[in-house]
């Protein structure tokens, strides 16, 4: 049973009637047997074509949620291979961070540096689906995101160090982490900013499978948008909602609610805090998932690329997370109170897996110690490449501020300014 | 002469310059100095046409508008008789043949699809093209130019349309964020070949915020080209080396602007972005400006030359980066500049270009810059208010007189 139609659905599905022979729609019945009703509902409007669509999640519903099922009777939901891979892109994601946080206060990486602690689940969760033609845009706190996707951990730790080796030559630093082999699409400064960005990327996937032709036997290229609960309250976030829908373009929105916005909290800021039903709102399924078990991040991620990815159209997902750290490392990280710390320290979704992974004989310990024990070796290997590797040169300066620097003008003397070889020495002036 | 044989130098020397590896500069397409035109006909597969041999080119086409009478210095047409064509057609002539040629390109914005644009630029476009090459966007700027950035990061070739250049205000965040930082951010891992374009200035009693000058707030965004253009040739021109560039270019258009009438070339041609526009060649004085202020400055030119003056006039066209070629051989011949711009008086591209000529040419002054803009006012509704608030006419007459002094 997917997890979008273990949502319950508390009225029947209204169902416009469509002309005869074009076969309604709905997305949250997956089963044949559930035959599209037409209801005079008060909340049917004549005028709209389009059903108001509402469900309720199996968390709020307190049903027992899928796939946490820990009896080791009952068979595990993922294999051994993808058991383990899960674990050590989270503990890659964990160790990354906190070695993050010493470089920090050693003085090897400056500004602000957002890190992904507790998170972990939802990055490993989706981006491990995906494959190298999808697309993932994401926030300042992006670290987690490049290395699920499959950046180099020396490259993500030579950039935050500033260095010429950095995955965007040390010019864009922690919160504009970029790789175009990996397609990841930032890394974005102003929140909701990356947003558009995606859906842009969405936009290209159809354009290609519809206007170039260009088809793929497994279906269009995805793109996965991950931002916060802070996020859900700007325009850009509601505006692209609209237009992802509007065109079915092949995009999921990932909204990791940690629950704090800096130091605003989510309930303060939002109306109504239930972020998954804004995407009803605007015609397409939202899910509310627990976003500390990556089992049911995955399960959830599974319906939703798989949606995005035949054309059926966008997908709202709202993972509830934490970040056991503050909002950078600059934060004192003052006003959550201790209860709802500890509360969430105790489902660290690292520790979750471990032991679901034990309980079903997935694995031995000894062998998840061994992988804990890879990642040391590839954390350290990328502090030391980030070390000593050089800084960026003077000549780097005005290098990729256009991609054709014709930009920068025809000088005094007849000539481009990039023709000047001084230029690329950085001792002109421009 | 010279100038040919420096270009051709030019050419020939780039490719020990450039490494082409670093900066994929494929040939420069340097246009000519002086009187002639800027002309280049560039094919598809980067080599130049006939026209580009500039020892055997006899002729040069028209390069100031028909709303001005053609005065005795400018040479008649080349051999080829052309079609004539308002500015808005050539704008939509220039869109269309890019799209003909490069499936990659598509088209974004409000009511540019089956309104066929509010100002016609589109029209005919999503019929032929249609409704997701030409695509209707809601209205949402700050997305849907966001979304533009994310389609040329991925591949395509966007061409956003903001209505009205005003709307684009909201689409800031996008425009200097995003389309100007993203190639440099990412370390030069994704380029963004978007073209933003849309009518601004001040219009006819449109109110102050339709009548907004956008230029002098982009033009510090670093990563960005801006370019305006001014007659239906060079509008076709920009409008299509705009899409072929590689960077993010913003196009400025006017809104008085788009039924100016002139007779184009039949075949292709595509006009330099980064280069100035001679419109009279001169000697007394060079007048600098852009867009609508042209055509004031030619009518002003007009009283000019009857009071025996002989002014240069260059329509700029590059609003960033400045052609300071073409501007600097003016000034060293004239010794002295009036720039006449609609930007307000305040941060305007005249005052970015009056740094820009003092930084370069000090030594070839022989009097101050002076700088005609617009009022630092929001534009009035009132007809004779909103008058006041941009240069006439009148007013460039009488700087040019109190400059050559």
């Amino acid at each position: 049973m997917s997890a979008f139609s273990a949502v319950r659905i508390p009225f029947p599905a209204v169902v416009a009637a469509r002309s005869a022979g074009e076969k309604p729609s709905s997305p949250f019945l997956c089963s044949p047997a559930a035959a599209p009703v037409i209801h005079s509902s008060p909340l049917r409007s004549p005028r709209l074509g389009r059903p108001p669509l509402a469900v309720t999640s199996d968390v709020l519903s307190s049903q027992k949620p899928l796939g946490s099922n820990s009896s080791p009777s009952c068979q595990a939901v993922i294999s051994r291979d993808e058991a383990l891979e899960l674990y050590e892109d989270m503990v890659l994601g964990r160790f990354f961070e906190d070695m993050c946080a010493q470089m920090y206060y050693r003085g090897k990486m400056f500004g602000f540096v957002h890190l992904y602690n507790g998170q972990e689940a939802v990055s490993t969760g989706f981006i491990k689906l995906l494959e190298t033609r999808d697309s993932v845009v994401s926030t300042y706190r992006d670290h987690v995101h490049a290395l699920s996707k499959g950046v180099p951990a020396r490259a993500v730790m030579a950039e935050l160090f500033g260095k010429a080796t950095g995955c965007c030559r040390g010019q864009g630093g922690s919160m504009h982490m970029f790789s175009e082999p990996h397609n990841l699409l930032g890394g974005f400064a102003f929140i909701g900013e990356g947003i558009p960005v995606a859906t842009g990327a969405a936009f290209s996937s159809k354009y290609r499978y519809e206007v170039l032709k260009e088809s793929n036997r497994d279906g269009l290229d995805v793109t996965v948008a991950f931002f916060g609960d802070g996020t859900c309250n700007n325009g850009q976030f509601l505006e692209c909602l609209n237009m992802a829908q509007l065109w079915k373009l092949p995009i999921v929105f990932v909204v990791e609610n940690n629950l704090w916005a800096i130091g605003m909290s989510h309930l303060r800021a939002t109306s109504d805090p239930e972020i998954w039903k804004k995407g009803p709102a605007f015609g397409m399924p939202g899910v509310h998932v627990d976003g500390m078990d990556v089992l049911k991040v995955r399960e959830v991620a599974v319906e939703a690329i798989a949606r995005a990815r035949n054309g059926e159209g966008p997908s709202l997902v709202e993972c509830e997370t934490y970040r056991f750290r503050g909002h950078s490392l600059a934060d004192p990280d003052e006003l959550r109170k201790a209860d709802e710390k500890s509360h969430y320290a105790a489902r660290d979704p690292i520790v979750g897996l471990k032991k679901y992974i034990l309980e079903k004989n997935l694995a031995s310990e000894s062998e998840l110690k061994a992988i804990e024990k890879k990642i040391d070796d590839i954390i350290e290997e990328a502090v030391e490449f980030a070390d000593s590797s050089p800084p960026p040169p003077r000549s780097q300066l005005l290098e990729n501020v256009f991609a054709d620097p014709k930009g920068f003008g025809i000088g005094p003397d007849g000539k481009y300014r990039c023709e000047d070889p001084k230029f690329t020495e950085g001792t002109a002036q421009v | 002469m010279a100038a040919a044989l420096q270009t051709a130098a030019l050419l020939s020397a780039s490719h020990n310059l450039i490494d082409p590896q670093r900066f994929r500069v494929g040939l420069l397409a340097r246009s000519l100095p002086g009187r002639r035109g800027s002309i280049f006909v560039v094919r598809a597969d980067g080599r130049t046409s006939g026209f580009f041999n500039a020892k055997s080119r006899s002729g040069n086409l028209i390069t100031n508008a028909v709303a001005t009478k053609a005065d005795a210095s400018t040479s008649s047409t080349a051999s080829k008789p052309g079609h004539e064509l308002l500015l808005f057609e050539a704008l939509r002539e220039g869109l269309e043949e890019e799209m003909d040629r490069d499936p990659h390109v598509c088209v974004m914005g409000e009511d540019v699809g089956h309104y066929g644009g509010s100002y016609k630029v589109t029209k005919g476009l999503a019929p032929k093209y249609g409704d997701l090459r030409v695509l209707d966007t809601p209205i949402a700027e700050n997305s849907f130019t966001g979304m533009g950035i994310g389609a040329a990061m991925t591949g395509l070739r966007p061409v956003v349309e903001g209505m009205n250049m005003g709307f684009l205000l909201l689409a800031f965040n996008q425009i200097s964020n995003n389309c100007g930082m993203l190639h440099y951010t990412s370390g030069g891992q994704f380029k963004i070949p978007i073209v933003i374009r849309g009518p601004g200035g001040v219009g006819r009693q449109l109110g102050a915020e339709h009548s907004q000058r956008l230029e002098s707030y982009f033009q510090s965004i670093p990563g960005l080209q801006l370019v305006a253009c001014s007659t239906p040739y060079n509008a076709k021109g920009l409008m299509k080396a705009a899409i072929r560039s590689e960077n993010p270019v913003v196009l400025f258009e006017h809104v008085l602007l788009y039924n100016l009438k002139e007779r184009i070339p039949d075949e292709e041609y595509v006009l330099c972005l980064e280069e100035a526009e001679m419109v009279r060649p001169g000697g007394h004085v060079t007048i600098l400006t852009y867009s609508r202020m042209r055509y004031h400055v030619m009518q002003a030119v007009k009283t000019l030359v009857n009071k025996g003056y002989d002014p240069e006039v260059i329509d700029i066209r590059s609003l960033k980066p400045f052609d300071l070629y073409t501007i600097g051989n003016s000034v060293k011949k004239t010794h002295r500049v009036l720039i006449v711009e609609e930007c307000m008086r305040t941060g305007g591209i005249g005052s970015s270009l009056r740094a820009a000529i003092i930084d370069n040419f000090w030594d070839y002054l022989d009097a101050p810059i002076l700088c005609l803009s617009s009022q630092d006012v929001p534009t009035p509704y009132a007809g004779t208010l909103e008058e006041w608030t941009v240069v006439q006419p009148a007013q460039i007459v009488a700087a040019v007189e109190q400059l050559c002094e």
